[in-house]
């Protein structure tokens, strides 16, 4: 028998520790070796489940790929026709929602005082049961309506539901009133139709696309970029109107650098310049044109000359830009905008617009604006709302903003601040950041004083969810189930959101969330399904079509019908004279202007200067600086600063700074990028930076808020929205 | 024998960062570290500017520096492709090749080896496109054979205006730029 | 007016790159050293083998000091790898096109070459040793009685010492990317400046011995082999002073160099002419012109021209000022060097 020997043992253990050490090395060494471990472990390791996206609002059908049951990455799914297959950086960064390590956890209570932050952990059944007190008691005291609800997000959809069936009647998003709201009005009053999400423009097709204030490339609708790029590889000449010179702008044939706030003379001297010059679609504006000759003669005085004098471009561009557009129509596009709420006229500007885009005839025109289709998906017996004695205290109802069809968030917030028509007691905020979303942090603030109850769900733990009583932990959109998507497009569709990964910790879904709550507030029953594959499959299967197939392939595509006139749609008008209304007769019944005049808006005042935002490609408003891949890609915002601006301001690039504005409100410190591509009287940053929220980690205090530095604002009296670039900024060095 | 290569159109491109975050999902790139990422070059004066926008990476060249000053070999072209790869387990650590690389397309991975851009070659090897090249929204990005004179990459190289990086530094670097 | 911005930001890469800091400057110092204290070992060698004075011969290699230094270089070295586990990789393979790899084979032959001459004078320079361990004394003697051996070691020094000093120049030289580093006279210039400093180390330990009588005991015994090997006398003052006269003529010879280098930066491509700015007037313009050519060359050429014309008192101070110069002139390029990159073409005429 072999004696061991110390020194043999020794030899034989370190041996194998040796092994041992390279081996635990292999797996994560090395790209092939990678390869070969994926090699053996796909197909067998590799699932896919599909499911639509919610990094922002454009909602891409996307896979999710697994690896051995971990969620590995998110694609887009070939069969969506929003993504085409292709995900933007948001959706790709999706997995970092999933994995972001700032996410909310488990319920939350607040303990002392609002706003202060501090919290217990808590039950879902007790911060519900809490909520649901809170709630049936100011149902007691003032009434349901005293209940508001604000969200912003495909998961709203049940809790919407729930709390309506309990009575809540004043519900908003800011994405009306604080985004596109204006818009969908100004083009309602001109064509009878809002414009909606996505925008029905056929970029694929146009001959010519022209963008006032759009940043196509850096805001990054997927399927709108897509057919963006096509354009431009098609040679397709591009107009941008910004005081920037943004990715969409180096891509332009004209690019008109025009004064912020100056955008309506720019568009009434185009359509003086078409009317003039008689390039507009005649035949359209003869058949379809309301009160058209009124139109020309309220228009005559806007000159080229005039306009640029207004807006600081020489008056050759302006004519040029106007008549290469004119010359493509009906195929040119003006595009409506997104994120349209600027000065206070904005419902103006759009219908300004809208009018231009009357003007070559592109209405339902190839290569102009289609009419989006739908498909129809039988709906899921449901519960009637119960009737209100209150009327709504916003829109319709309310008569202060007599063409707003939507709840606006601004005026409940202004009820609760006031407490007229009647007292607002409780707000249950779903998904949507309203410190750093509505104008003026102060008023937000101001009105949450006077609140008995405040409520915020959402994934993370955003600046208004540091004022709430409650928080609610909602789950990332790859870890439920929502309603079903039905989308208008070319062609309709429908898509599914499925769970492909638990959720890590306690959060839940909204539509859970929503249940529960509706249990505890003795309207159970205005949710009669179990759970989501029940409501779900009912609706799917119902309608003809196959769930577990949908399961599998996550869309469902709609017959196509026609959208264009090419494709024999018959043109139809939903306003009061039935036709296009270049002349607008409601308008002027309410005593607002009938054709759009323009408003000189205020310069900055001395040393000061415009303060105007716009989006980042790799983030989403304010929902995901925390998200690691994200934050990997943009950690911070920078403002635009013009070198020589800079230069006169003893600024140097890449030097931090903060700013202060009008009102004396002073940002966080934010780097300063001095560049030749903005104009000198302007400053420019991504929004949604400047986390105050120190439970944001990887976000705190980086960067600048553009939403806290929006304190002055101006209100569009046609539809109620409020204005973003209203402010103006100083800078202040850092010692 | 093919060498695979890739033609991206800067005119197309918004520089979104798509390319990045998709690398770095597919390739479990370490926190912090992109093997791909964006430039843009600027020219001009208020209001005449012009913009290129680049999806730059590992050159993946016809003259690597990086596999020459390489002691252990673990810096090589491979067969397949010729496409530049670093083998983990025979690298040092020495960061020669980091140095030498004139497009600092290189990273210390935090297990301590040498990483880059592998052209995604367990995806090429199934017949898919690297996942930059796949996930781009623009559709501005193309990969193929330079050896193959019907690739769709050589037809755009033929028909188009195009620009490689540093090519004074006589690497031979095989991504061509559109403008 | 042109703006480039950049969305990438690897830790060592961004936004300049520094993957090397102090370990590999320290590691090529003392390989220069090493180098240097070769090659004045093997001249001395080929005198012995020719019939010069042993004792000249004596004073004029250290290999046992050789040795520990260059094991202090491996240490840097190896502290500088990221994936050290992995370094015996080197030795499985020989790449040809890699003066790294070409540097590790040598260096292979360098420490053999140290061993077999600190061998040598073993046994006379520790004498404890050389009682202890008698079969030392019949080993050295083998080569020592002999010249054709003793010119042979003497010829492995010569070429091994110049090598290793050129070597650790063409490891920076040969790379492209690096424009400061791409001139060809770095490599002799890192040679040059090794000799100075190895003339510099051994005129320091000659200093240290001069006059002492060799200690007998195991500690003070191997302590003087270290600094050393001299057997029973230790240097005598003219030894330290031919020291000086090598030194001058490296310093002088380092001067040109230098002078060429920058001359070569200026007269070369746009990306050289940037890089020349890094040590003209740049970040690196004071520890080059102050530290490397002041102190490390101007002063102690001056100091030590002064020393020889017996204007001064002799001492070790400009010995050590070229050793401060000789560390920080590859501290500088390692540095510098890495800053330096080349300037794009599409970039110029804006």
């Amino acid at each position: 028998m072999a004696q061991f020997t110390r020194r043999r043992f020794l030899k034989i253990s370190t041996a194998s520790l040796g092994a041992s050490a390279v081996a635990a090395q292999w797996p994560s060494i090395g790209p092939l070796a990678h390869a070969a471990q994926a090699a053996q472990a796909a197909p067998a390791g590799v699932t896919t489940i599909p499911t639509f996206c919610e990094m922002c609002f454009w909602r891409c059908g996307g896979i999710a790929h697994l690896r051995d049951g971990k969620l590995w990455k998110f694609e887009g799914n070939p069969k969506d026709p929003q993504s085409m297959g292709r995900l933007c950086p948001r959706g790709t960064g999706a997995v970092g929602a999933h994995y972001d390590p700032d996410r909310l956890r488990q319920p939350l209570m607040r303990v002392g005082e609002r706003g202060k932050e501090q919290w217990k952990a808590v039950s879902w059944d007790e911060a519900l049961g809490f909520i649901a007190e809170k709630m049936n008691k100011i149902k007691a005291e003032h009434g349901a309506e005293s209940m508001a609800l604000f969200n912003h997000g495909f998961g709203q959809r049940f809790i919407q539901h729930a709390l309506k069936s309990w009575g809540t009647i004043n519900y908003a998003g800011p994405s009306y009133a604080q985004c596109r709201g204006a818009r969908d009005v100004g083009f309602q009053l001109t064509f009878g139709s809002g414009v909606g999400s996505p925008e029905p423009l056929d970029i694929k097709n146009t001959d010519c696309l022209v963008l006032i204030g759009s940043h196509l490339g850096e805001n990054m609708h997927n399927s709108q970029v897509q057919e963006f790029a096509q354009a431009i590889a098609r040679k397709v000449p591009v107009i941008v109107v910004d005081p920037r010179f943004s990715v969409a702008a180096s891509k332009a044939k004209y690019w008109l650098p025009v004064k912020a706030g100056t955008d309506v003379a720019l568009l009434l001297a185009w359509m003086n310049l078409l009317v003039t010059e008689g390039r507009y679609d005649k035949a359209f504006v003869q058949q379809y044109g309301h009160g058209f000759d009124k139109f020309a003669a309220e228009i005559k005085g806007y000159t080229v000359e005039w306009a640029a004098e207004q807006c600081d471009v020489p008056a050759e561009l302006i004519r040029a830009a106007g008549r290469e557009f004119a010359s493509h129509r009906p195929a040119t596009i003006i595009h409506p905008g997104r994120r349209v709420n600027w000065y206070g006229d904005d419902t103006q500007r759009s219908r300004a617009i809208a009018l231009l885009n009357g003007l070559l005839g592109n209405y339902g025109r190839m290569g102009g604006m289609f009419v989006a289709q739908g498909i129809k998906i039988a709906p899921y017996p449901l519960p009637k709302y119960p009737e209100h004695a209150k009327p709504r205290l916003d829109g319709a109802e309310a008569d202060i903003y007599p063409f707003a069809d939507e709840g606006i968030t601004t005026a409940i917030r202004d009820a609760t601040i006031s407490g007229k028509p009647y007292p607002i007691k409780g707000w249950f905020v779903y998904s949507t950041n309203l410190m750093q979303a509505l104008p003026s942090e102060a008023e937000t603030i101001k009105a949450i004083q006077n609140l008995d109850l405040l409520v915020v769900c959402d994934t993370l733990p955003s600046e208004m969810a540091g004022w709430a009583d409650v928080i609610l932990p909602d789950t990332t959109f790859l870890e439920r189930h929502d309603e079903l998507l039905t989308g208008f497009g070319r062609t309709g569709w429908a898509a599914l959101r499925q769970p492909v990964v638990a959720a890590p910790h306690d959060q839940k879904p909204a539509w859970w969330i929503a249940k529960q709550l509706a249990e505890k507030l003795g309207v159970g029953t205005s949710m009669p399904f179990k759970d989501m594959e029940e409501y779900l499959s009912a609706r799917v299967e119902k309608s003809g079509h196959s769930w577990a197939k949908l399961k599998t392939e996550g869309v469902i595509m709609a017959e196509h019908k026609p959208i264009t006139v090419e494709e024999g749609l018959a043109l139809e008008f939903a306003t009061p004279s039935g036709k296009v209304e270049f002349w607008s007769d409601q308008l002027a019944a309410k005593g607002f202007d009938a054709v759009p005049k323009y408003t000189r808006h205020p310069e900055a005042p001395a040393g000061m200067f415009r303060l105007i935002s716009g989006r980042a490609p790799v983030h989403t408003f304010s929902r995901t600086q925390t998200n690691p891949l994200l934050h990997d890609l943009m950690a911070d915002n920078e403002v635009w600063v013009h070198t020589a601006t800079a230069v006169k301001l003893g600024l140097k690039n890449r030097e931090y700074v903060k700013l202060k504005n009008q009102d004396g409100v002073v940002s966080n410190r934010i780097r300063v990028k001095a560049t030749q591509r903005i104009r000198e009287d302007t400053v420019y940053m991504v929004y949604g930076f400047g986390h105050t929220n120190k439970m944001l980690k990887t976000a705190y205090l980086r960067g600048a808020s553009a939403g806290g530095l929006n304190s002055s604002y101006k209100t569009d009296p046609i539809m109620g929205s409020t204005s973003i670039h209203t402010n103006f900024v100083s800078f202040i060095k850092e010692v | 024998m093919s060498r695979l290569g890739m033609v991206i159109d800067t005119r197309k491109c918004v520089g979104c960062q798509d390319c990045v975050v998709a690398c770095q999902t597919e390739n479990d790139v370490p926190q912090g570290f992109c093997r791909d990422w964006i430039t843009t070059e600027v020219r001009g004066t208020f209001p005449q500017l012009t913009m290129e926008i680049r999806s730059e990476r590992c050159n993946h060249c016809d003259n690597p520096p990086c596999v020459s000053c390489c002691p252990t070999g673990a810096s090589h072209v491979e067969a397949f492709g010729k496409v530049v790869l670093v083998t983990a387990n025979k690298c040092i650590g020495c960061k020669a090749c980091i140095a030498a690389c004139p497009y600092d397309a290189r990273y210390v991975h935090p297990e301590g080896y040498i990483d880059k851009c592998t052209f995604c070659l367990h995806r090429v090897k199934e017949g898919k496109d690297p996942a930059c090249v796949s996930v781009c929204p623009t559709h501005c990005m193309h990969f193929g054979d330079l050896d193959d004179p019907k690739s769709a990459v050589n037809e755009l190289l033929r028909t188009r205006r195009h620009h490689t990086l540093l090519p004074e530094a006589g690497t031979r670097p095989r991504i061509f730029y559109l403008s | 007016m042109l703006e480039v911005t950049s969305t990438r930001h690897n830790a060592l890469i961004d936004p300049s790159l520094h993957v090397w800091s102090w370990e590999i400057p320290l590691y090529l110092f003392v390989g220069g050293i090493v180098a240097g204290m070769m090659v004045l070992a093997g001249l001395a060698m080929l005198r012995l083998a020719r019939g010069d004075d042993p004792r000249n011969f004596f004073s004029m290699q250290a290999p046992l000091l050789g040795f520990v230094l260059m094991n202090i270089g491996m240490l840097a070295l190896l502290l500088d790898l990221t994936h050290r586990l992995y370094v015996w990789r080197i030795f499985t393979t020989f790449q040809v096109s890699s003066p790294m790899a070409w540097g590790s084979w040598v260096l292979i032959v360098v420490y053999g070459v140290l061993m077999v001459s600190a061998l040598i004078r073993l046994p006379d320079a520790w004498p404890w040793l050389g009682r202890e361990v008698p079969v030392l004394h019949k080993l050295s003697d083998a080569v020592v009685t002999r010249p054709a051996r003793v010119a042979a070691l003497g010829w492995a020094n010569l070429v091994l010492g110049v090598s290793l000093g050129i070597y650790t120049g063409i490891l920076l030289n040969t790379m492209v990317a690096r424009p400061l580093w791409n001139s060809a006279i770095l490599g002799p210039l890192f040679l040059v400046s090794g000799l100075s400093a190895g003339a510099a180390v051994m005129h320091i330990t000659a200093s240290l011995l001069q006059g002492r009588p060799a200690p007998q005991g195991m500690i003070g015994g191997a302590f003087s082999a270290l600094l050393q090997p001299m057997g029973s006398q230790h240097p005598e003052k003219k030894t330290a002073h031919s020291l000086v006269r090598y030194d001058q003529v490296f310093l002088v010879t380092e001067l040109v160099f230098i002078g060429l280098f920058i001359i070569n930066l200026h007269t070369s491509s746009a990306s050289h002419l940037s890089a020349a700015a890094l040590i003209m007037s740049g970040p690196y313009a004071l520890p080059f012109w102050g530290v490397v050519v002041g102190l490390g060359v101007l002063l102690p050429l001056a100091w030590q021209g002064l020393e020889l014309s017996h204007r001064v008192a002799h001492t070790v101070l400009p010995a050590m000022l070229v050793l401060v110069g000789g560390f920080t002139l590859r501290w500088v390029m390692v540095n510098a060097g890495q800053m330096s990159h080349i300037v794009p073409i599409a970039s110029l005429g804006q």
